[in-house]
């Protein structure tokens, strides 16, 4: 097995589509949320919604990092990076994404220390060859990335690594999923539940959504005939009126998650209040550093004088993450925000929804 | 040479200066018209039009798995003139040194460049030094500017993509950009990936010589191969088809984009081509790349089609559709 072109296998595909086509004639319609950012750019990579008869609707969620982590981040990041001696580290994505009046792209172009690194551990080594800098981690994603932040926080404190800090926005995800199934101005009959979410976290954390809201749930893979078996899936919760939380990325996920991300999480993390940018604040949807780690946490160290949070008003990528409009529905869209001049969160990150329609989805 | 490193005196004009040029360059570079020393070199050719290209190298790291900044130096700019229907014939090079650049490093980037030179038959006929104080350029950059002569009949530009046109590629897509990318954020990746620089002029010029009638011919270097097949759409008015299953790629190349969220049609090769090749002529035009060393894999990855012009699509692996466009910025690799 190498995990990739089985799940890609079109003879596969053909015959999925074929058994969704005749489920779906037994239906008015279906509207599904995938959740995550990189099912929606699997899903307009693969042309999947090509493939799907008209009545089943696939909406994108608020599962890009990049694109749920508000201005007022950006702004504060971009502060701390004017500092004397500070080495900014992120991962690649966060790089253009707009703040109010600039972005982490234009700041390095002008003499700011900016450095993509692929793993935290990177930028920890980063720490240690530099021990007359500051290096401070972008510390943004959910359950699949915090364990790895976690896991760098933990080494630091042992090798009393003291110039290591990380800048905390850490969401989690079951939360903004509840909002949008309890809001009743999007009708979402199932979510295509996150795949590496669920691997960190299990199943169990999404079982309320189908005990409380009635909402169908499976765990998909990334690949084409993940996404195909996954509609299969959903498709026979809907019909049979059976919403439930099933698992078809068995390969990887499992309904405990994986115990050893979850306990270094635990070790280094407690729940917060969250702000989700375009949709607001959440109870219990974000990660802060728990108080064994405060020593290492940017906010508190450095204190910096962040410009005034700018938002573009006429950018609707709050109502494209929540599934009430399509990007399509944007005034700005192709025309004042675009890949090169991005307005809003969701056209910069590669897995927005906005660029994903750009990129796969225009005809 | 005395020094291990290279100085602000070695780009001098003065005594500093000749010694590398004779114990280094010309330990290398030993072209006759070159070793006449003089201020430009004088060469003996006549042809009623001349190919004329320049490029200049800047990459970071300078070495890395199957390659250097040298070894593109010379192949990027043969495949220039080779992918516009020229023999490539002379090439300048001229160089930018960091003041305390590695003199031994300098060396394996010269006998790299004549290495290539040698392999694609192009002469280097004249170049130029320049040292500039330390931090003023990253360790090293070339400039390699080249000449050709036509092939007689060929008429290849990116003008020329024809309506029913088959698109042929001579091998696996995307292996230089990975290369130099894992090489250059020191990824551990458990597998080898080697650029696939490579001198194509000899291939394209037999393909040229036997089948004066390929419309257009274009490496896919900076932006892979979804930009240079927007490139030829444009300027061709037509619109292209590609075949997402058709496309060639490693598998340990496809794995690392994976891994890193990068699209393996937007990332850079430096031995590749793209022919544009009418469809009767196609099998013949296979059969030829395939004796070559660089052409074994070649194999037909699309179509042009009419409508609508300056669009490219491709036909994903389980039969959908989608847009293929023009790169925005640089790829970034993504958070999860």
């Amino acid at each position: 097995m190498k995990y990739l072109e089985e799940f890609r296998d079109p003879e596969l595909a053909k015959l999925l589509a074929k058994t969704i086509q005749r489920k779906a004639e037994k239906i008015t319609q279906i509207k599904v949320m995938e959740v995550c950012g990189t099912h929606t750019m699997a899903i307009a990579r693969y042309g999947i919604r090509k493939i799907l008869p008209s009545n089943i609707e696939l909406i994108s969620g608020p599962g890009c990092p990049v694109c749920v982590t508000p201005n007022s981040y950006l702004d504060k990041a971009i502060a701390f990076a004017r500092l004397d001696g500070m080495i900014i580290t992120t991962f690649g994505d966060m790089m253009r994404v707009p703040g109010s009046s600039t972005s982490l792209e234009k700041e390095r172009a002008v003499g700011c220390d900016i450095r993509i690194v692929y793993s935290t551990i990177d930028a920890l080594n980063i720490a240690k060859k530099n021990s007359d800098k500051k290096i401070i981690f972008l510390g943004v994603g959910f359950e699949t990335t915090a364990p790895t932040i976690a896991a760098s926080l933990i080494k630091a404190r042992e090798e009393n690594v003291q110039n290591y800090f990380v800048y905390c926005a850490h969401k989690t995800m079951p939360r903004p999923m509840e909002v949008i199934a309890g809001n009743p101005g999007v009708k979402i009959n199932g979510f295509i539940c996150p795949a590496h979410v669920s691997t960190i976290i299990g199943s169990k954390p999404y079982e309320f959504l189908a005990e409380k809201y009635g909402k169908c749930c499976v765990i998909a893979g990334f690949e084409p005939l993940d996404i195909l078996e996954a509609i299969d899936m959903l498709l026979n919760q809907f019909i049979n009126n059976r919403p439930a939380v099933e698992i078809q990325y068995s390969r990887v996920a499992t309904v405990e998650g994986n115990p050893i991300a979850l306990k270094l999480m635990s070790e280094v993390f407690e729940e917060c209040t969250s702000d989700w940018r375009g949709i607001g604040t959440i109870p219990g949807s974000g990660l802060k550093l728990a108080q064994k780690y405060r020593a290492f946490d940017a906010e508190r160290v450095f204190s910096v004088k962040v410009e005034p949070t700018k938002e573009n008003s006429a950018c609707i990528c709050g109502q494209v993450m929540q599934g009430i409009s399509k990007p399509i529905d944007c005034a700005l869209f192709t025309t004042a925000c675009t890949p090169e001049n991005p307005v809003g969160a969701c056209m910069v990150s590669s897995e927005g929804s906005c660029a994903a329609w750009y990129k796969y989805e225009r005809s | 040479m005395e020094n291990n490193n290279i100085l602000l005196g070695h780009g001098s004009g003065g005594t500093l200066s000749h010694a590398l040029i004779a114990e280094l360059f010309l330990k290398y570079f030993n072209d006759p018209a070159l070793l006449q020393l003089d201020d430009a070199a004088r060469l003996n050719f006549s042809a009623e039009n001349i190919i004329f290209s320049t490029d200049s190298y800047v990459v970071d790291p300078i070495f890395f798995p199957g390659g250097d900044i040298g070894k593109i130096a010379v192949c990027g700019t043969v495949n220039d003139l080779a992918m516009l229907g020229a023999r490539p014939l002379f090439l300048s090079v001229g160089f930018i040194l960091e003041e305390g650049f590695s003199v031994a490093q300098l060396e394996l980037i010269l006998k790299s460049m004549q290495d290539s030179a040698e392999e694609a038959q192009v002469r280097i006929v004249t170049g130029d030094t320049k040292v500039v104080p330390h931090g003023a350029v990253d360790k090293i950059f070339i400039n390699t500017s080249g000449i050709g002569e036509p092939i007689s009949g060929a008429h290849v530009s990116g003008h020329n993509a024809q309506i029913g046109d088959v698109i042929i590629i001579n091998g696996p897509i995307a292996q230089h950009g990975i290369a130099v990318m894992a090489s250059r954020e020191g990824l551990k990746l458990e597998v080898n990936i080697e650029t696939d620089a490579a001198p194509l002029n000899h291939l394209v010029a037999e393909i040229l010589e036997t089948v004066p009638e390929i419309h257009a011919l274009r490496d896919p270097t900076r932006g892979g191969i979804a930009t240079t097949l927007n490139e030829i759409a444009r300027q061709s008015k037509i619109a292209i088809k590609i075949v997402e299953s058709a496309l060639p790629i490693l598998p340990q190349v496809q794995s690392a984009c994976e891994i890193l969220g990068l699209d393996p049609l937007y990332i850079a090769n430096e031995g590749k081509c793209l022919v544009f090749c009418p469809a009767p002529k196609v099998d013949q035009v296979l059969t030829i790349m395939q004796k070559y060393k660089y052409g074994q894999n070649a194999c037909i990855i699309g179509e042009v089609i009419g409508d609508p012009p300056g669009k490219v699509f491709m036909e994903t692996a389980i039969g959908g559709q989608r847009i293929i466009d023009m790169l925005a910025g640089e790829q970034l690799p993504r958070i999860c």
